[in-house]
């Protein structure tokens, strides 16, 4: 399979420190990958360099990020534009703060096509169709204050995907969403991906969301690659603690009723107090000298999987 | 769904506008009555008592207060705003006739404070942290602190005095404009400056801008389609109480620069003891302010589907 989007060795800083260190991980067409972490792990900092849509303060240090084979970081802002909409595209998280309130479902959507919206106008209504909005001649014409939430999130899909994208990067696009809402939104982006081949990067903090629709997942902590591998393998054996802490800490419904929710000790520690070793060393219940004093490169361990921990074979 | 809702917002605001407007006729009424016997600022210095009680009933002043709102209110609806002691001609001519220079005056200053004040407004938010920032804001801070007389002077000064480029006073035309128009806008611009540029900032920060850049459009694009018209709003608002800010502002202005407006006509009234003329100027500038909001909240339907919609 060809990689759609390739990320190799990606390194954010603000005001010095890095907030996103030396992550690679690369996606293929149709295939849905997710990226999962607490806040501030800097997995959306991660999509916002692939869109060079980096807040001012956030500078790429080093790393490629290749679309379809281009860097994209390599790219004069005006070549980036073209891209954008077109060959990658974004949702977020809060759907109606995404949409100008002033502007119609229909404006948003054709601005992907850069057309006005009375020359797509008939593209526009099918992929409302498509992105399962009923009434869409109706629909076309409202704002956003007019729709709930999830027509607010379809909406959005439908402008992120009409340009016929490779990519797709969702940030947390079920979070703000009711749970029976999100179970539809999660099939619609699985169903289109597949349709489309259009590749999915799904940031996520949910690894519910990750169970549900992706293929493969990347577990990220304090900006960097904890572990990698198929979505499956790596939830019925982890090779990283922290990815067997945050599994052990979901709560399941044969737990005992009011039992005490399992949580990881300590805290993620801010970018001012990164150690020179593994950044998880301070909560791990395996630490060893060693962590604490070289990081454990992510190396790859059989299966399309990989993790950074020196100690991963205590696992098995 | 729209037409009722809109309807309904209009009657509200019409609503609101008239009761705006009924109570600034009565509180006119009753402060230029508490204020003392207005008999006693109508008649010329050394008049004897029996005079003053003459005037007094002549003009009505020895009726209950509540009969003298009453025929006030009366003469208002017939557009009767009684006879200036001063210059024995009715006041509503006395003012109508000043009142064109005036809104020319305040036209001026508003294409001089909006067409500065929002460019600047939204290049020092959209280039913020630059040099086109920090340029501007020295400007727009200038704009803010020079009060306008002295700001009036030195631009007599320098176009009227040492370039000879427009006439220093008077009423000659559209040269003689610009100055008063220069001096009265810059306060306002500098406040529609400060006012846009928080706006458009607040505005730029929203995930809208990113999610419209994720759609391919320049920064610069996303601000024509998206930032302004949200930004507008609340620099509307504004706008609506700087029009009647201008009108205060305009009683300096029209004094230095010899301008033939009412804020001239209200000095020279005041000077003069001209209770009714002033009153009818208190009157017109307080109703401005109520009609320059009601064109807000119209102004607002235009922008913002939300209040067409009624949410």
């Amino acid at each position: 399979m060809s990689q759609v989007l390739a990320i190799e060795n990606l390194s954010l800083s603000i005001a010095g420190a890095r907030v996103v260190d030396g992550v690679s991980l690369s996606v293929a067409a149709g295939e849905v990958m997710a990226i999962v972490g607490e806040s501030g792990c800097g997995k959306s900092l991660t999509a916002a360099a692939v869109m060079r849509l980096l807040p001012p303060a956030v500078r790429q240090e080093a790393g490629s990020i290749r679309l379809a084979g281009v860097d994209i970081a390599r790219l004069r802002e005006s070549e980036v534009r073209g891209l954008r909409g077109r060959r990658m595209s974004m949702i977020f998280q809060e759907p109606q703060a995404a949409l100008d309130p002033l502007s119609t479902v229909g404006t948003h959507i054709a601005q992907s096509l850069r057309q006005p919206l009375h020359r797509v106008r008939a593209e526009v209504l099918r992929m409302l169709d498509e992105v399962g909005i009923s009434d869409p001649a109706r629909r076309i014409d409202q704002h956003p204050f007019e729709l709930s939430g999830g027509m607010c999130q379809r909406v959005m899909i439908a402008s992120a995907l009409i340009g016929r994208p490779e990519l797709l990067l969702a940030d947390e696009p079920t979070t703000a969403l009711d749970v029976t809402i999100q179970a539809q939104i999660l099939d619609l982006l699985r169903k289109l991906a597949r349709e489309r081949g259009t590749a999915i990067v799904l940031i996520t903090h949910d690894m519910g969301v990750v169970a549900d629709i992706a293929d493969r997942v990347a577990v990220m902590y304090a900006g960097r690659i904890a572990e990698t591998g198929p979505v499956d393998a790596l939830f019925a054996a982890p090779r990283h603690p922290y990815t067997a802490l945050l599994l052990a800490s979901i709560p399941r419904l044969t737990d005992v009723p009011k039992s005490v929710l399992a949580v990881i000790p300590g805290r993620v520690p801010g970018a001012a107090e990164f150690g020179p070793g593994c950044r998880f060393a301070g909560r791990c219940p395996l630490t060893e000298p060693r962590c604490e004093a070289e990081p454990p490169p992510l190396a790859p361990i059989g299966d399309g999987r990989a993790t950074a921990c020196w100690r991963w074979e205590q696992m098995v | 769904m729209g037409a009722i809702t809109l309807t309904r917002y209009l009657a509200s605001r019409i609503g609101q506008a008239l009761l705006a407007s009924f109570g600034v006729l009565t509180i006119v009424f009753f402060i230029m009555r508490l204020s003392g016997d207005p008999t006693l600022l109508l008649v010329p210095e050394g008049a004897s008592l029996e005079q003053i009680a003459q005037l007094r009933h002549e003009l009505g002043f020895d009726r209950p207060l509540g009969m003298q709102f009453l025929s006030y209110l009366g003469d208002l609806a017939r557009f009767d705003f009684g006879e200036s002691l001063v210059q024995r001609a009715p006041v509503l001519g006395i003012v109508a006739e000043r009142v064109p220079y005036t809104v020319a005056l305040a036209v001026g200053a508003l294409v001089v404070a909006l067409g500065l004040g929002i460019p600047a407004g939204i290049a020092m938010a959209v280039w913020r942290g630059g040099i086109v920032e920090r340029a501007l804001s020295g400007f727009v801070l200038a704009g803010q602190s020079l009060p306008t007389f002295w700001s009036g002077i030195l631009l007599i000064l320098l176009f009227g005095v040492s370039l000879r480029w427009l006439p220093t006073s008077g009423s000659d035309g559209f040269a003689s404009l610009v100055m008063p128009s220069l001096a009265l806008g810059i306060v306002a611009m500098s406040t529609f400056a400060r006012m846009t540029r928080i706006s458009v900032l607040d505005e730029l920060s929203r995930d809208y801008v990113t999610a419209a850049r994720a759609r391919g459009l320049s920064r610069g694009g996303a601000v024509l389609r998206h930032v302004l018209r949200n930004a507008a709003i609340p620099v509307v608002t504004i706008a609506a109480l700087e029009i009647g800010n201008l009108l205060a502002g305009a009683v300096i202005v029209e004094t230095v620069f010899a301008w033939p407006g009412i804020g001239q006509l209200a000095i020279q009234s005041i000077q003069s003891r001209d209770f009714l003329v002033v009153q009818a100027i208190v009157l017109f500038v307080s109703l401005v302010y109520v009609f320059s909001s009601f064109l807000a909240d119209l102004a607002y339907v235009v922008i913002d589907p939300r209040i067409r919609m009624g949410r």
